[in-house]
């Protein structure tokens, strides 16, 4: 079955853990036992209601505090697709974690209060959408019990987010759906409360979001991570690269270039486990073979000759800081593109944007945690990349500590 | 999961073109995999003799295949252990080829390191952190691969795919690097180790369709067969020299299997008539207990699993 991976985010009462618990309700996901936890903990806090965000909120902190700490992870299915939801939060000093979350995510959900409308964490989310693009986006306005269930109320809080996402400048998919996720109405069935509104739910909506693996640029990325030679007797002179496939299907046959080395030669095999293919889709892992002896090593990377990515030792990039030590100028980092590691050695902090899309900041010497720069980075070795905004499996990196080896930042690629 | 499906583009010889199309789930779990191997110098599989340490067990060798798996497994034993499960064990090791390291929790009690726990609960699931840590120790493992899934239990949903521990094998859950796209940071200090989780996005379910699909054996308690057993606390305990029971507790014979393979003690079974797979899945479809509700050892308190973590569980 199909995965969807959901990325949500958005203040500490927009209510999103009570909208996913919600989902997980709706959608008998919620086992017995679990659901007696949330029954019994809720009579003990004193509620009328069940409260649906307890069956999210995992950590001992976030129970006692009531609110989400870090990204969880939720799963749950109907009969049209599987999902994964990450959880992040939206308190202002965690911007990470909703970079985190949405990393890996094909569709976001936006939460907004309909009472307090588009606020200041709004533009937030959504520049974060916009700097990862995303191209699928939910705009939730949650709480509509709360305003009457107003259509009005609802169309002006559209009408502010539209003028908002007029400044991703890329193609999206956005659609906007009123719900009250403590009552239930428009999550998985229509709300009889709202009759106005002519729109799907949210789970139809997120049963029918299409999905393609294939990336814009439609280009093959073959990052080896692992040499193959068994040396057995059946596989006495196998030699295979192990690597999973990003962009594009590869096939036999296939003209290649190998990166650095720049040697071409032709796709042998594909194999996987004890079968052979002549195709492999994106987001498959295998073993390729080529026609010729090459030396190929780890963090080598294999494309279609006539689809080479950028080649470059100076980089520049938009880079989102996660660690309380800041970037500094002149700071050396292990830079991690894929699976290939090199040095990199911070050139200059060019400018940090606002989050509100108003004009960056250029006087800053260093970036600060959760906060977001335009950075140039010099390498020790070339990377061979493409521009996040045509291929985002081979133009991102992560920054690595040498010291804390802690992750320190994420870059995306100009 | 490998189709043989024909292409979409249509060509002349559409019917023999074979298409690997992408099963995003597995996929991830080799490319994690591979990644454990290549980013550390003394890697470990944590194996239970567990249906989700089998799919590990499958996963590392489609990982690296033809080559045999190139880390050994290791096994906590606990001295607990239902017994089909340790014949079940070293069949598959002696199938695959792979290097079996077995470490006793007797061994660690028998050190003085730990002390067998006494009362009604006394289980070994959590001296078993001891001889894990020892092992650890012993063989400097820096990478240990384990089955863990996010949709076990709460904590455990917080958990990354690539877990830094310290010296004293414990989870800072406050102070966990992210994980971004599909990039995985394994660089680590001396006597840091970090445990691994493949198969991470994966629920129960997904497990067993797995299981199915691959043909895997798995040992014989997850179906339906008559054991002794007793009720408590509205569970079902197997009747077992290593399992307390107050003479009050009344053994009868009943037709059940268990959901998870933890050692005797912290076990529970549940009632069930599912003896093939797709009865099992038939099963867990319909059913509205969760799969660490049989868990004994997470009934101890709300936090019971977070507590573990940070002491070193895996």
């Amino acid at each position: 079955m199909q995965v969807l991976k959901i990325a949500t985010a958005g203040s500490v009462d927009d209510g999103k853990s009570t909208l996913i618990g919600r989902l997980l309700y709706d959608t008998n996901s919620l086992p017995s036992d679990k659901l007696d936890a949330i029954r019994e903990s809720s009579l003990r806090k004193g509620f009328d209601y069940l409260d649906f965000s307890l069956a999210t909120d995992g950590l001992v902190a976030e129970r006692e505090q009531g609110i989400t700490i870090d990204v969880a992870h939720i799963y749950f299915s109907t009969p049209k697709r599987r999902f994964i939801i990450a959880d992040a939060p939206g308190h202002v000093e965690f911007t990470r974690n909703m970079v985190t979350g949405a990393s890996n995510a094909q569709v976001s959900i936006i939460l907004i209060d309909a009472r307090k409308g588009v606020v200041e964490q709004t533009f937030r989310h959504f520049y974060i959408n916009s700097l990862l693009r995303i191209k699928n986006l939910m705009v939730v306005v949650n709480k509509m019990d709360l305003v009457g269930f107003d259509k009005q109320r609802f169309l002006d809080i559209k009408k502010a987010f539209e003028t908002l996402a007029e400044k991703a400048g890329y193609q999206q998919q956005i659609s906007y759906v009123p719900i009250s996720a403590l009552h239930g109405d428009n999550v998985a069935t229509l709300s009889d409360k709202m009759p106005w509104y002519t729109g799907d739910t949210v789970l139809d909506l997120l049963e029918s979001i299409q999905v393609d693996l294939t990336d814009i640029n439609r280009q093959a990325r073959f990052a080896v991570q692992h040499v193959i030679r068994p040396k057995t007797n059946e596989f006495h002179d196998f030699r295979g690269f192990a690597g999973k496939l990003t962009g594009a299907p590869l096939s036999v046959g296939d003209e290649i270039t190998v990166l650095p080395s720049l040697n071409r030669s032709r796709i042998k095999e594909i194999r996987f486990y004890k079968d052979t293919f002549e195709t492999a889709n994106p987001g498959s892992s295998f073993v390729l073979s080529i026609e010729d002896e090459i030396n190929i090593s780890r963090g080598d990377m294999m494309v279609k000759s006539s689809e080479l990515p950028i080649q470059g030792k100076q980089i520049s990039a938009k880079v989102c800081w996660m660690d309380t030590q800041p970037l500094l100028v002149g700071k050396t980092f292990s830079l991690q593109h894929g699976v290939n590691r090199v040095m990199a050695k911070v050139d200059a902090l060019e400018s940090v944007y606002k989050t509100d899309f108003s004009a960056a900041d250029t006087s800053q010497t260093h970036l600060n945690l959760n906060e977001i720069g335009q950075v140039r980075l010099k390498l020790s070795k070339p990377i061979f990349y493409d521009a996040y905004a045509e291929n985002k499996f081979n133009g991102a990196f992560i920054l690595i500590d040498n010291q804390s080896h802690f992750t320190s930042g994420v870059g995306l690629l100009d | 999961m490998q189709e043989f499906t024909a292409n979409t583009q249509p060509t002349l010889d559409t019917i023999s073109h074979r298409v690997l199309k992408e099963n995003l789930l597995e996929s991830e779990a080799i490319y994690i995999i591979r990644e454990v191997y290549a980013q550390f110098d003394k890697p470990v599989l944590l194996f239970s003799g567990g249906k989700d340490s089998i799919t590990l067990v499958r996963l590392a060798q489609k990982a690296f295949y033809p080559e045999k798996i190139p880390f050994p497994l290791l096994h906590i034993d606990t001295g607990h252990n239902f017994p089909e499960t340790i014949a079940f064990r070293d069949k598959l090791v002696a199938e695959t080829g792979a290097q079996l390291i077995v470490r006793y929790v007797e061994n660690t009690i028998k050190q003085g390191k730990v002390s067998e726990e006494k009362g009604r609960y006394a289980s070994r699931n959590r001296l078993q952190t001891q001889t894990l840590l020892d092992a650890i120790d012993e063989f400097k493992f820096d990478a240990c691969i384990g089955g863990a899934r996010r949709d076990e239990e709460k904590a455990r949903a917080k958990e990354r795919i690539f877990s830094v521990r310290n010296d004293f094998g414990q989870w800072d859950e406050k102070n966990q690097r992210p994980e971004l796209f599909d990039m995985l940071n394994g660089m680590i200090d001396h006597g840091q180790n970090v445990r691994v989780f493949p198969i991470s996005n994966w629920t129960e379910l997904d497990v067993w369709h797995y299981i199915k699909l691959e043909k895997l054996e798995i040992p014989s308690i997850y179906f339906a067969h008559k054991r002794a057993v007793f009720e408590r606390d509205g569970l079902i305990w197997s009747a077992s020299p290593f399992v307390y029971k107050d003479d009050e507790e009344q053994v009868t014979h009943r037709v059940v299997r268990f959901r998870t393979v933890g050692d005797m003690s912290c076990t529970a079974a549940v009632l069930s008539d599912a003896q093939t797979i797709d009865e099992v899945i038939g099963e867990i479809e319909l059913s509205n207990i969760s799969e660490r509700g049989a868990r004994i050892d997470d009934k101890r308190s709300e936090a019971a699993m977070e507590k573990r973590k940070k002491e070193g569980y895996f």
